[in-house]
């Protein structure tokens, strides 16, 4: 075996060194505790007075009956309701979008007011990992399995 | 050996009636309606871009061991499927975002992790052309092939590791009955594609690798370009 054959497999155990230690970095350091794209509702009321006035993602499901499209005034209002049943009321300006429903999930970004109210600029659908055909009758939160689960988990 | 167009045929065959059995057979999604057909195009793309991927890992590890430029061509190939493959992805899933989660992006976890990808793989090509010394741009692509694998697993994870917009994995748990095979027709015929496209892309790359090793040495010319430099 020629020396140019051995410096690249040098090389390669370098890189599956490096490579390896980078992977086990990400997956068991707790990048997860502070990287935190959305709080939820339980998460919000935990962080108290600080939770005023930031600029937050919160995230949770549309509560049953608590959507309200005004047209007038463009406006959307809904209770965003988590695993832990903690709600929080929602404003949100300018049309929804069509997937917008009782029972789904949503990310809204926006502020958390001294009343108690989440003022968002922007309103954001998620939707779950599950892709269903239509059922007679069905209604999302029967259909949509995992995104309840998902913020059952957290 | 053009065993690679047969099978390029056969991706073509298989996308084509996978897609014509997801647009005009398979009911529409029950959330999404038709816009949610798009599941098709998306989810094959984001499988078949994290495979190339990994096959260009396992070329990137045959390159450094063994340092023959046949594994190496393999790993141009695959290296430079996946990167067209994932910046399809990105713009099949901008498309899809916009009329359901009500945007094109967003910064969460998934779409970062997979923006970045684009960015390695590129990097990787973008590194291999700054070297003319044979071994040297060797080792350097195979090295860097290395190192932007392990984004991969991140994005896999992301959704699982971290809260975001994204959608979780997909299963044939959670994709009903009547949707299963035209997504899995759709997977294979993307599959086959990637892998007749990666090979043509590597015999192209073999050649090219002989005619620069067979070429005759220009001392003249070599000297210039060393003068030059400097």
């Amino acid at each position: 075996m020629s020396s140019n054959n051995m410096t690249s497999r040098l090389f390669l155990v370098g890189a599956l060194l490096v490579a390896g230690g980078g992977l086990a970095f990400v997956a068991m350091s707790d990048m997860g505790e502070n990287l935190v794209y959305y709080w939820e509702p339980t998460q919000l009321m935990e962080a108290g007075e600080d939770a005023y006035g930031a600029q937050i993602r919160l995230a949770g499901l549309v509560e049953t009956d608590s959507l309200v499209w005004d047209e007038p005034s463009q406006t959307v209002k809904l209770v965003v309701v988590d695993a832990n049943e903690v709600k929080v009321p929602v404003i949100a300006h300018g049309a929804p979008p069509q997937m917008l429903r009782e029972g789904i999930g949503v990310v809204v970004e926006g502020t958390y007011t001294q009343a108690g109210i989440f003022e968002a600029d922007q309103l954001l659908v998620k939707h779950s990992n599950e892709y269903k055909a239509p059922e007679e009758g069905a209604t999302a939160d029967e259909l949509y399995q995992t995104l309840e689960q998902d913020f059952k988990t957290n | 050996m053009k065993w690679h167009y047969a099978l390029g045929a056969l991706g073509v065959l298989f996308l084509g009636t996978g897609h014509a059995w997801g647009l005009f057979f398979a009911p529409p999604e029950f959330m999404m309606g038709d816009v949610g057909r798009i599941l098709y195009a998306h989810v094959p793309t984001a499988w078949n871009a994290m495979l190339v991927y990994l096959f260009a890992f396992v070329a990137a590890i045959g390159t450094l061991w063994t340092s023959k430029s046949s594994w190496e061509s393999w790993l141009v190939g695959f290296v430079e499927v996946g990167v067209v493959l994932n910046i399809l992805l990105c713009f099949q899933g901008a498309m899809w975002a916009k009329p359901t989660w009500g945007v094109y992006w967003d910064w969460d976890p998934r779409l970062t992790t997979t923006a970045i990808l684009i960015a390695l793989f590129a990097g990787v090509l973008i590194q291999r052309n700054l070297f003319h010394a044979p071994d040297k741009r060797r080792i350097i692509t195979g090295v860097t092939a290395v190192i932007a694998f392990v984004n991969v697993p991140i994005v896999y994870f992301a959704t699982t590791w971290w809260n975001s917009l994204h959608q979780g994995l997909s299963s044939p748990d959670t994709v009903s009955n009547p949707m299963h095979w035209p997504l899995r027709v759709s997977a294979f015929g993307v599959l086959f594609l990637a892998v007749a496209f990666s090979a043509e892309r590597a015999k192209q790359e073999r050649a090219r690798l002989e005619r620069e090793d067979t070429a005759p040495t220009l001392p003249l010319a070599q000297k210039q370009l060393e003068l030059g430099a400097e």
